[in-house]
């Protein structure tokens, strides 16, 4: 379909290519990057924005279904990190190695200090029974 | 030029596909295949979107939304059974 030089679809025209190019991006982080969660941040981040771009261009495009994009737009905002969160999570649960360089793990520090608490107060109740 | 530009837009589009799929191949493990398969399925929902702007139909838009939807349920089942089984 032949669109017509109107300067309202070259505006949409550039942001669905700045878009498919944030999509390039991000799909050509997640073969440059050293470890999964480093893949993670590349993959989702740039493809978000990029589904974004390309979503407000290309309904830019057709200004009447603009409604219907907003909410496949508002859709993804919503579902995109919550997924990545937990296929995150899981990995470190399931105790997937960092990148070699790594110097921070916050989420290992917050669980062994969990972990001794639980400990702790298991030990101290268990002696106030014996009490 | 506006078919011009878009057009350039697919070519982008198209190579991010062909990474993704590549990476969904090579991945070592599970959870690196699961990521690109989250990346192949968020390149591919504009796709979808771009083929209803091309044939001019609005009821392809459901498309894309119900594929977004099919693939976030599908993204964390794939991490709720690498997490702890089915």
């Amino acid at each position: 379909m032949t669109m017509p030089d109107t300067p309202l679809n070259l505006i949409g025209a550039v942001l669905t290519l700045f878009g498919s190019m944030f999509l390039f991006l991000g799909a050509l982080g997640i073969i440059r990057m050293p470890d999964l969660y480093n893949k993670m941040q590349a993959g989702t981040k740039a493809t978000t924005l990029g589904n974004i771009l390309t979503l407000m261009g290309l309904g830019l495009l057709m200004p009447g279904w603009l409604p219907k994009i907003v909410l496949i737009i508002l859709f993804v905002l919503i579902t995109n990190p919550i997924s990545s969160h937990a296929l995150a999570r899981a990995a470190h649960k399931a105790g997937l190695p960092l990148a070699k360089g790594s110097v921070l793990d916050q989420l290992r520090e917050d669980e062994d200090a969990i972990a001794a608490f639980e400990a702790e107060t298991q030990a101290s109740s268990g002696k106030g029974v014996d009490g | 030029m506006v078919d011009l530009i878009l057009k350039a837009a697919l070519v982008f589009a198209g190579m991010g596909v062909a990474l993704a799929t590549f990476q969904l191949l090579r991945g070592p493990d599970a959870p690196n295949r699961a990521v690109a398969l989250d990346v192949l399925t968020l390149i591919t929902m504009p796709l979808l979107v771009g083929l209803a702007v091309h044939a001019g139909r609005i009821i392809y838009l459901d498309v894309a939304l119900v594929y977004a939807v099919l693939a976030f349920l599908g993204v964390v089942a794939l991490a709720r059974y690498y997490d702890r089984g089915i």
